[in-house]
């Protein structure tokens, strides 16, 4: 059973236009499913972006003022608000915020090292928060220490406040302080006063969610401010382990309760960390669904099109495997000549695809901004439909191999 | 004859069911991969004011310096306090308007027990005839208003169902936050979709309808910080509104109509002169730095089309090609086996013309199986293309008549396209050859 690529070559060109088709059609094929990939690869890898929090059991009130009161007013109010959230019995706990994770936009401010640097050295995302926040999300701090309840002050509407002390992410610790020495260092996100590095938290991811924000990703800090925008303000809240249904439900019920000068969005007023992320991620799932299906799709209509062709093949050439059979070819030569001549034929497609799915991935490089492709998933791709190729001929090649001998005798 | 060889053509679909069936579903499913994509990147990209995008225009003025610009030396993409106010008052174009996003809430009354959102925009008068609102009753306000600060509001019609139950309410006092204003007109269904007047808060792109517009001088009295987007630059210090209009910080969008290209040239050198003006008075401290561009151009450079969808199109159009050359295959495969069949017409007086002929409306009844079918599939997920993307612009992904006629006839199309060169050769069928081997 040795290869015969040469007389396969021969009888080939007796079938240029099938051959090229087979041909342009896996590299085609190759070239889009590479690319599909690479990008449902991408996409999920923002799907399970950590954000830090405690997913399960947070929840964020989205909660518009009514009326435009004084910052001493609406402070007054959000104190209030976050008492009573707290002592509701599905609480753990609860936080005013002006922004949360994976929130889709916000607030982020460039930083620099010293006050007279004017390029920034990084960009981070600005949280405010009081001495819960950290446990409310369920951050973890990994050096130094939490916010003082003294040291939180009130944030009025479009204040510029720069508190002397901030809790910043690992990710900003890292960018700005590579040695690992940050705590205890002053830094400038936009403050004409240095902020000094009190608290380090594990991860803590940024607010957007977009590409630009995806250059400073999980690059956050915390200032000790307790928002009072007379606009609105988010509160964060943790319920008790398995109770979120329970504090989702009482929560809005209890601010009610207080002051009805609020709203909550009826769509987006009260929301889950499922939701969130859920809404955070949705084109990056919807693109990777999208390219799953094109690829499988894409596959089995390639396969598809070698099984119809090797089929045409086999019937045109039944007499010619008779001849065959009868002067001694085996079942097994039949076979091995139909898988060999797919082989050859699939071998020229993916060397034209994997140029063509290089070049496609340098085309969406410059026109889209995407990352280079890793050549991993052309050799997968290559591999995909060398299989696919002789998977497909497999079938009407067993067939071709079963002509009997006495095929040669008939219809001449 | 067509008819006898479409007739035909049907006929044959029978006879080899499953290369046939190969053929219709290549075809199907290719025609509506492309169809579904492009009716995504159709909805997002579409032209918001077709009849005005070209009048329509965005002034920019570097009030932030090449140190601090966004890449390329862009300047911001809206305008501050002091630069909106300046052009504002120079008033160089036909209409002009400013913008920005406020956010107020219609407080109770004897119906409602709760206050409701009423988010909008604070606009300048001009700003309804510029970008072609409708309205059901009444109408926008005055210059003079305007200048009078009057406290007069425009709703839509969605608000005006909520607190009139959708009867004219022009005239009728509403509370908004703690203060009174005036109901001058009610709007009809009016969101263009991109958000194309503010693309500076891009997150609202294809948010859904405002609910107000109030005058902007009105809202600035007010000392309404906007409910949109804000960007500064430096060190922040402004701890009261007066201080925070004199910073650095960009919130407002501007526009103007110019209707000629004179005008455009002649508003581009007032843009021009006005910062060379602020270079000379000593507030910038670089060389004039300004654009000027139209809706289509904006659109563009706010990247509003989700690269996304452009790359599932390119993908979608990939998928279809590999689609047809499938399909040449399978007919080739078709047609050949046929070509005792061909040998016996040719014999009997078929010209190779007719051959052709008869082979391409063969070619043609696959490809309106397939386009059927691709119809189906298309329908199947435009519906089911808020799965995929974000409702707001699945939403705006929809099958009308234009996508049912273009399925078809790309799918047709193709298939004919794709049938010359089997039919080719089809026609070039040597008859002796076959009739002496059957």
């Amino acid at each position: 059973m040795n290869l015969q690529i040469r007389p396969v070559l021969i009888a080939l060109r007796r079938h240029k236009a099938g051959t090229v088709l087979i041909a342009l059609q896996i590299a085609l094929t190759l070239a889009i499913v590479c690319n599909a990939l690479f990008i449902i690869h991408q996409r999920l890898a923002n799907l399970s972006v950590v954000s830090g929090v405690d997913e399960a059991d947070v929840f964020v009130i989205t909660n518009q003022w009514a009326t435009d009161s004084p910052t001493p007013q609406v402070d007054a109010q959000v104190k209030a608000d976050v008492l009573a959230l707290r002592q509701l019995p599905a609480v753990l706990d609860a936080t005013p915020a002006s922004g949360y994770p994976l929130q889709g936009g916000g607030w982020d401010n460039p930083v620099t090292m010293t006050p007279e640097q004017i390029k920034p050295s990084t960009d981070s995302a600005v949280y405010l928060g009081d001495e819960h926040f950290i446990d409310t999300l369920g951050l973890k701090l990994i050096a130094g220490r939490n916010f003082r309840p003294d040291e939180v002050t009130v944030f009025g509407t479009q204040q510029a406040i720069y508190p002397p002390t901030v809790i910043v992410s690992k990710a900003l610790a890292d960018k700005l302080f590579p040695d690992g020495n940050a705590l205890g260092k002053g830094i400038y996100p936009m403050s004409p006063t240095p902020t000094t590095i009190i608290g380090i938290v594990d991860t803590l991811q940024r607010q957007g969610v977009d590409q630009d924000s995806n250059t400073y990703a999980g690059q956050s800090l915390i200032w000790p401010l307790r928002s009072a925008d007379s606009r609105g303000v988010f509160y964060i809240v943790r319920a008790r382990p398995g109770q979120l249904a329970d504090a989702m439900r009482e929560a809005p019920k209890a601010l009610i309760a207080l002051s009805r000068q609020r709203i909550f969005d009826p769509q987006n007023g009260i929301q889950d960390y499922a939701t969130i992320r859920r809404k955070a991620y949705d084109s990056d799932r919807g693109m990777a669904i999208l390219m799953g299906i094109i690829s499988v799709v894409l596959l089995a209509i390639t396969a598809a099109g070698i099984v119809g062709l090797t089929s045409f093949w086999v019937g045109q050439r039944r007499k010619q495997i008779g001849v065959r059979r009868a002067l001694g070819a085996r079942q097994s030569d039949i076979l091995v000549y139909f898988l060999t001549e797919n082989f050859l034929i699939s071998t020229a497609g993916v060397v034209l695809g994997a140029v063509l799915a290089i070049a496609f991935n340098l085309w969406t490089e410059t026109r889209f901004a995407m990352a280079p492709m890793s050549m991993t998933y052309v050799g997968i791709g290559v591999l995909v439909l060398l299989l696919l190729g002789q998977g497909a001929t497999f079938a009407p090649a067993l067939r071709a191999s079963r002509v009997p001998p006495v095929e040669a005798t008939r219809s001449v | 004859m067509f008819a006898h060889y479409f007739e035909l053509g049907l006929r044959s679909l029978r006879r080899n069911p499953a290369l046939t069936a190969l053929m219709v579903m290549a075809i199907g499913f290719g025609v509506a991969a492309s169809m579904i994509t492009y009716s995504v990147f159709r909805a997002v990209s579409g032209n918001p004011i077709p009849g005005k995008s070209s009048q329509l225009f965005i002034p920019q003025v570097d009030a932030w310096g090449p140190q601090q610009n966004l890449a390329n030396n862009e300047p911001a993409e809206a305008l501050g306090y002091i630069d909106a106010m300046a052009l504002l008052r120079a008033h160089a174009a036909k209409r002009q308007t400013m913008l920005y996003q406020v956010q107020l809430a219609a407080m109770p009354d004897g119906n409602r027990d709760l206050p409701l959102t009423a988010n909008g925009y604070a606009v300048t008068s001009d700003f309804f005839s510029m970008f072609d609102a409708p309205f059901r009753f009444g109408g926008g306000w005055s210059a003079q208003d305007d200048d009078a600060r009057a406290t007069d509001v425009v709703i839509s019609g969605a608000l005006n169902q909520k607190l009139f139950g959708g009867v004219n309410s022009v005239g009728r006092t509403v509370d908004f936050s703690g203060h009174d204003y005036r109901v001058v007109g009610v709007l009809d269904h009016w969101n263009p979709r991109p958000r194309f007047y503010d693309l500076f808060t891009g997150a609202n792109s294809f948010a859904d309808e405002p609910d107000i517009y109030m005058p902007f001088a009105r809202a600035l009295d007010l000392h309404m910080y906007t409910a949109g987007r804000n960007s500064c630059r430096g060190t922040i210090s402004f701890t009261n509104w007066q201080a925070y209009t004199q910073s650095n910080c960009v919130w407002i969008t501007s526009w103007v109509e110019l209707d000629s290209p004179a005008e455009v040239t002649r508003y581009r050198d007032f843009l021009t002169h006005y910062a060379a003006g602020q270079q000379h008075a000593g507030r910038f401290d670089w060389a004039p730095n300004v654009r000027l561009r139209d809706v289509v151009q904006w659109m563009d450079y706010e990247k509003v089309v989700p690269p996304e969808s452009r790359i599932a199109l390119v993908v979608a159009l990939g998928f279809f090609l590999i689609c047809l050359v499938n399909t040449i295959g399978l007919l080739l495969a078709k047609f050949m086996r046929r070509a005792g069949e061909i040998g016996v017409r040719r014999a009997l007086g078929a010209t190779r013309g007719e051959i052709y002929e008869q082979y391409l409306i063969e070619a043609g009844t696959v490809g309106l199986a397939g386009g059927v079918l691709g119809l189906l599939l298309t329908a199947l997920g435009v519906s089911g293309v808020g799965i995929l993307f974000q409702p707001q612009i699945a939403r705006l992904a929809h099958l009308d008549a234009s996508l049912v006629g273009l399925t078809l006839v790309v799918a047709i199309a193709a298939t004919v396209l794709a049938a010359f060169y089997p039919a080719w050769r089809a026609a070039r069928v040597q008859p002796a050859w076959q009739l002496k081997s059957s």
